[in-house]
């Protein structure tokens, strides 16, 4: 009977008698979730366009946010780090094109995946050999992000807020508009649509599958850069943020692999979730069920949507 | 004498059908058997033995073991490391448990709990397939890991959460345990390991591993054709999870000594994916290949260096290091997605030919 209550009672009770803490914990949930979500919309454009499971994202966010503060650190400014950091990631979107995509062509996914855990590996060796392997603090002052704290008065209590969350928050969705609206409306964002829906024919009509793909992993570049900036602002840039690659995986099945709006809504679920089951639930297991918390909400999700949320529906023919 | 099938004849169906129709390579599998017992224990020292033999013989293991599930069944796994552990703890508490049974006997009984434990996270193979599953097994491997860390139970509450190998012996002989002889580790983990193949190549050559390709190459046609998809898809985790449980188990007692719950994380279950994909998908031989190559290679970079007299800070030589291994993976999987065994199969062919191709 106490398990019961303390399963499905005592939570309740701490959320209704607390609502300010609720609030700052499904806030701290939503700021987690909008990163997810960012790193998940790497994924989504460059699973969309190129049928590759790009593992690779999230060393690409160390890998970007290293160069932006390496740069940096050696006495560029601000704003020329920040240039650089978005040519770096032109040319790393070249030389996967070249190198990796392009003889690979028509493999099966898996060799594909495989070879974007090859790429880690080796960025992470080229990221800890230019800039060193040390964490280091992002460059928030000349990149003029704001680094105060809000106090908010809600429910007779304070509510903490910082504005770095807020500024994640508001450039992670102002990207999602952007993206939205460049898919939506843009040549190359049709061409890009095109290719993601069929390949041969998309060639037949003439768009070049090369820079289209180009294109997509430069794109899945700057969302990574921006990602670098925001997740290495609230903590440190260090190749210990190579694990929200792995935190975004669920938000990817959860969403489904090729679905833009997924990877946001499902972001905000994993994160908000997680958190939230962290903090009323996971003390009854001892804590720390953050680690896992997130595969095994995707995974009941999955066992009755097998291609998630918003996932094409897959038709199987024998 | 040339590699010739010429003059075999062959009289049943048996031998027809045998895993060596050829008679040079039964020769050769027994000259290579021969190297292994005989050759590699008088040439190599303690050292050659303790960090490249014995981990790559146990990683071979584990290789085999994802090969069942992800080259011959077709379900890609992310979780083996977490199996690998679930054998390792296994084994150290039924060894601390009942003391007066032979270690080897646990060694191949904690294979049987990762058994049931990939059993339980490989229901949702069902419903769920390819990539999506790929990402499923991860539950698998972040949930095992916080249970060993969590879990003081599995430790016996031992102060620094590791677990430790036990004194044991097998004939007099110390077999685990700081005093044992690397060269005892060495033969007790040859003999496992080859025996294991042996029973898994009997395995996948028979009715059972007829069944995995069919559900690999399309699940849905497999059902037509009368294969019960809930039974082969389990049966394929269950036996993928025993091999990687037992290797692990080998892990902690033969090899490393004590093991960290970090020990079995993300990292091994991706370097059991690589090996298996550089050795070849759905091939034993290719896990053997793959294992020595995904193993040998870093130590050998490491090394290279000093032998040709050029001295490199260690920390540089890890990142190069890393780089190197990832350029090498993307370049095999250019030029051959299919593996290092399916380079084998080519040079056999050409040696067939030789010395007239034509």
């Amino acid at each position: 009977m106490d398990l019961l209550a303390s399963i499905f009672l005592d939570p309740f009770v701490r959320m209704g008698t607390n609502p300010t803490f609720l609030v700052q914990v499904v806030w701290e949930g939503f700021v987690s979730g909008v990163l997810y979500a960012l790193v998940a919309l790497g994924f989504v454009l460059i699973y969309k366009a190129s049928g590759v499971f790009n593992f690779a994202q999230g060393i690409m966010v160390v890998f970007a946010a290293l160069t932006l503060v390496g740069l940096a650190e050696m006495g560029m400014p601000g704003w020329l780090a920040l240039a650089a950091a978005v040519v770096a990631m032109l040319i790393l979107a070249f030389g996967i094109e070249k190198l990796v995509l392009r003889p690979l062509v028509n493999q099966p996914d898996i060799i594909l995946l495989m070879a974007t855990i090859g790429l880690t590996r080796f960025l992470v060796g080229l990221g800890e050999m230019v800039f060193g392997g040390e964490p280091k603090v992002m460059i928030t002052g000349a990149l003029g992000i704001p680094t105060d704290v809000l106090r908010v008065p809600l429910f007779g209590k304070t509510l903490i807020l910082k504005e770095i969350d807020i500024t994640a928050a508001v450039v992670a969705l102002a990207m999602v508009a952007f993206l939205a609206v460049f898919f939506a409306r843009t040549k190359i964002g049709r061409a890009l649509r095109a290719v993601a829906d069929d390949h041969q024919a998309a060639l037949s009509v003439g768009i070049s599958l090369e820079k289209i793909w180009v294109i997509v992993w430069f794109a899945a570049g700057v969302v990574a850069l921006v990602t670098g900036i925001m997740w290495g602002a609230r903590s440190q840039v260090s190749f210990d943020l190579e694990i929200i690659a792995l935190k975004a995986l669920p938000v990817l099945i959860l969403g489904g692999f090729t679905s833009v709006p997924g990877a946001i809504v499902g972001g905000l679920m994993i994160g908000i979730g997680e958190k939230v089951g962290e903090i009323y639930w996971g003390r009854l297991l001892g804590g720390g069920i953050e680690s896992w918390l997130a595969y095994l909400i995707a995974l009941g999700f999955l066992l009755f949507r097998p291609q998630g949320l918003f996932g094409e529906k897959i038709i199987e023919r024998v | 004498m040339f590699y010739r099938e010429v003059g075999q004849f062959k009289s049943t169906y048996a031998a027809d059908m045998a895993v060596f129709p050829i008679r040079q390579d039964r020769i050769g599998i027994l000259v290579l058997l021969a190297i292994a017992v005989v050759v590699l224990p008088l040439v190599s020292n303690d050292f050659v033995l303790t960090s490249i033999l014995i981990p790559g013989l146990i990683f071979t293991l584990a290789a085999i073991g994802l090969n069942i599930l992800t080259g011959y069944a077709g379900q890609i796994s992310l979780g083996t490391g977490a199996f690998m552990g679930v054998g390792a703890y296994a084994a150290y508490k039924l060894a601390n448990a009942f003391p007066e049974v032979n270690l080897l006997v646990w060694i191949l009984c904690s294979g049987v709990f990762s058994a049931g434990i990939g059993v339980i996270f490989g229901l949702p193979s069902l419903r769920i397939k390819g990539l999506y599953l790929a990402v499923t097994t991860l539950a698998a491997q972040f949930f095992l890991e916080w249970c060993f860390v969590r879990m003081g139970w599995l430790t016996d509450y031992s102060s620094s959460g590791a677990i430790e190998a036990v004194r044991r012996t097998l004939f007099g002989l110390s077999i685990s345990g700081p005093e044992a002889d690397p060269l005892t580790r060495y033969f007790v983990v040859l003999g496992l390991v080859v025996f294991l193949t042996w029973i898994t190549s009997n395995l996948v050559h028979g009715r059972i591993g007829r069944t995995w390709m069919m559900v690999r190459d399309m699940d849905i046609a497999a059902e037509l054709m009368g294969v019960r998809l809930l039974p082969a898809k389990l049966l394929a985790f269950a036996v993928s999870s025993y091999l990687a449980g037992v290797a692990g188990a080998m892990m902690v007692f033969f090899w490393l000594g004590a093991a960290e719950p970090s020990a079995f994380g993300i990292t091994l279950s991706f370097q059991v994916l690589f090996m298996v994909i550089i050795g070849g998908l759905g091939s034993l031989l290719g896990s053997w290949l793959g294992a020595a190559f995904i193993w040998a290679l870093p130590v050998v970079i490491k090394f290279a260096p000093g032998l040709v007299g050029i001295d490199v800070p260690s920390a540089r030589v890890e990142h190069v290091n890393s780089m190197i291994v990832g350029a090498l993976i993307i370049f095999f999987l250019i030029v051959e997605p299919h593996g290092l065994a399916r380079l084998w199969a080519v040079t056999k062919q050409k040696l067939r030919v030789w010395p007239f191709p034509w």
